[in-house]
């Protein structure tokens, strides 16, 4: 075996020559991905979801809803032709008020884990690519994390810094970051001592070029087929925080607090917190097929199991 | 290693754990955005209380001097003072913690009851419909929301069925078990109150369901995925190739490897539980840490929230002991290292 063999082996995004061998892996990824019905739904799903999100206020019947109209004489109606999920104790139309929630909600799963998966990637990164005490202390904080329950200290982090959606993702993400740190520092150990990153050290490339170039583009598949799970996790976990009631400011539609919001109608107006509920469990249940279809596909050790 | 010197060095170990906790939960009372003092004194304090607790913050004081008396109110058990129940905060969770532990375990038994044996029947059935049920059934359990779960268990069981009670340990005309432990269920059997007893499953069993079900989830799987994998070890071929049933192969063999893994997810499904019992208990009115939390963090009251933090890092840590010694039992190789 040449030294250009090792090099050119599986980090692949360093130069012209590796982007076609990627390619051709994602290529065989994807057909595997598609040959799961589950994980297509999953994928379908979520897309859907997105466009709503995106164009939720096009798309539903009464957009003013959202905006903190009262309609005193709709109040709890049952679904209907007009208002197909009912109406809420304000006689808004939960319908409308579902489709623009989900912006809320999917937005702030998406910033939740883009920002615990960048502070989690960088500590994570650092901790396994460089030994001693700094990589001691970044795990040492993640076991403290990690002994607290998500929900208390995500509770702790928001009362700390404040109500609103911003402190809420803020908090959520404060939570999260963890288990990004240890997936990343895992890959870094294994891939730090792989033969390509030897081989790219024996050419003179310096730490840091090995660490962005060869270790990181090899680490990341993995880290985003945890984002993609965790998605649905994290509108899971603001929604419960929006149950709460820490998160966004009335009239902006949360599906947690809409629900929240139900239970004082349950015995009488059933819709009012069942659809909220079905669309949490929804985007939840999407994520996490698509996500289990990503990593079968992206990483064989994984099929078949859990 | 003997098992006492093991248990020893665990728990010597979690000594920096419960440090970094405390400096966590110190680091969010003081270096918060704002004034710690008028966090901690909440939103309708007075000028008088305000400045008391300045004092006894002693935000005046350098950083480390104040982590210091920090560290030793908490050892002397002075935990701040709870603005919406206005007593001392080791005392609430003194007072609420029986009835949250008694949920959490009510709730692990029936996920272990259950999840369990759904995990072993889908890895021996692999890819049949029990499978594919088990499958589902996980899938649905992580992915509900627990606290509109609970809302419909409430609706269908309690109101529209009523089977049980949708609210409290006890309903309000029943007088509490005497107290041995707190735990009603195990109070009432104790003293011989069979109607109490009785009440109290009544009132666990919709809150404990619905807690549970996200652990079931969690164990059916684990199980599975580490029950298939010991299954294809030499070990196991071997016993099938003594001429061993492939009953016994599973209990004595397979099953006892397996375990291993999965008693580390049953042992932090306990700490994702005792997050999960915030939502349930919230809904189903359960007089434990969670309500309080939640009553708690709705009036921006700050040092119960702590203080819950506190409790939970350092509950948590000994369920993780505990698991550690387990292991010792289940495979002695773990106890050497």
């Amino acid at each position: 075996m040449t030294v250009a063999d090792l090099t050119t082996a599986p980090s692949s995004l360093a130069g012209g020559r590796g982007r076609f061998r990627i390619n051709e892996q994602t290529r065989r990824s994807l057909r595997r991905f598609r040959q799961s019905p589950l994980s297509v739904a999953g994928a379908v799903i979520v897309v859907a979801l997105i466009l709503v999100a995106g164009l939720g206020p096009f798309l539903v019947p009464f957009p003013q809803d959202a905006r903190g109209a009262v309609h005193v004489a709709d109040r709890l109606n049952p679904p209907s032709a007009a208002n197909w999920f009912g109406t809420d104790q304000m006689g808004r139309d939960v319908f409308s008020r579902v489709i623009i929630g989900a912006r809320v909600s999917l937005l702030a799963g998406v910033t939740v884990i883009t920002l615990a998966l960048v502070l989690g990637t960088v500590l994570g990164a650092i901790a396994g690519f460089f030994r001693g005490w700094i990589s001691d202390v970044i795990m040492r904080v993640t076991d403290v994390f990690l002994t607290i329950p998500d929900l208390i200290l995500a509770m702790a982090f928001a009362a700390a810094l404040g109500p609103g959606l911003l402190n809420v993702m803020i908090a959520v993400s404060l939570v999260w970051w963890p288990g990004y740190c240890r997936l990343v520092r895992a890959s870094v150990i294994t891939l730090r001592d792989a033969q390509f990153s030897e081989a790219a050290t024996a050419l003179g490339a310096s730490r840091m070029r090995v660490l962005f170039r060869h270790v990181m583009p090899n680490a990341f598949p993995a880290i985003l087929v945890k984002a993609s799970m965790d998605i649905g996790f994290a509108v899971l976990t603001t929604a419960a925080l929006g149950f709460i009631g820490l998160g966004t400011q009335p009239p902006t539609p949360d599906w947690g607090q809409m629900i929240s919001d139900g239970r004082s109608y349950v015995r009488d107006a059933w819709w009012f917190s069942t659809f909220p509920g079905i669309a949490i469990l929804l985007t939840v249940l999407a994520t996490n097929l698509m996500g289990d279809g990503l990593r079968d596909a992206f990483d064989p050790r994984h099929r078949g199991r859990a | 290693m003997n098992l006492f010197q093991f248990t020893l060095r665990r728990l010597l170990m979690m000594i920096p754990v419960l440090f970094g906790v405390s400096v966590l939960t110190f680091v969010l009372s003081r270096v918060v955005p704002g004034d710690p003092a008028r966090l901690a004194a909440g939103p309708q304090a007075t000028e008088s209380t305000y400045l008391q607790i300045r004092e006894e913050f002693g935000l005046d004081d350098p950083l480390p001097f104040q982590y210091w008396t920090y560290i030793r109110n908490l050892f002397a058990g002075d935990w701040g003072t709870s603005i919406t129940t206005r007593r001392p905060v080791l005392d609430d969770l003194t007072v609420f913690w029986p009835a949250t532990l008694e949920l959490v375990l009510v709730a692990m038994t029936i996920a272990v009851a259950v999840g369990l044996p759904l995990g072993i029947i889908a890895a021996v059935r692999a890819d049949s419909i029990a499978d594919q049920a088990s499958r589902l059934i996980s899938m649905l359990g992580v992915a509900v929301p627990a606290f509109w779960l609970a809302l419909l268990m409430q609706l269908f069981f309690g109101l529209e069925l009523g089977w049980f009670p949708i609210s409290g340990r006890l309903s309000a005309l029943t007088s509490p078990p005497d107290s041995i432990t707190r735990l009603y269920l195990v109070d009432s059997l104790l003293t011989g109150q069979w109607s109490t007893f009785r009440e109290a499953v009544s009132h666990i069993v919709l809150p404990a369901l619905t807690l549970s079900l996200a652990s079931i989830a969690t164990i059916a799987r684990f199980t599975r995925a580490s029950l298939l994998e010991t299954l294809g070890q030499d070990y196991v071929r071997t016993a099938r190739a003594k001429g061993l049933s492939e009953r016994r192969v599973i209990t004595r063999h397979a099953l006892r490897n397996a375990f291993i893994p999965t008693l580390t997810m049953i042992g932090l499904s306990f700490g994702w539980s005792m997050g999960g019992s915030v939502l349930v208990e919230t809904i189903f009115d359960w007089p434990g840490i969670g309500l309080y939390a939640t009553n708690a963090a709705l009036t921006l009251d700050f040092l119960p929230i702590l203080g819950i933090a506190l409790l939970y890092g350092l509950v948590f840590s000994l369920i993780n002991i505990a698991v550690d010694i387990t292991y010792g039992f289940l495979d002695p190789r773990a106890n050497t290292t």
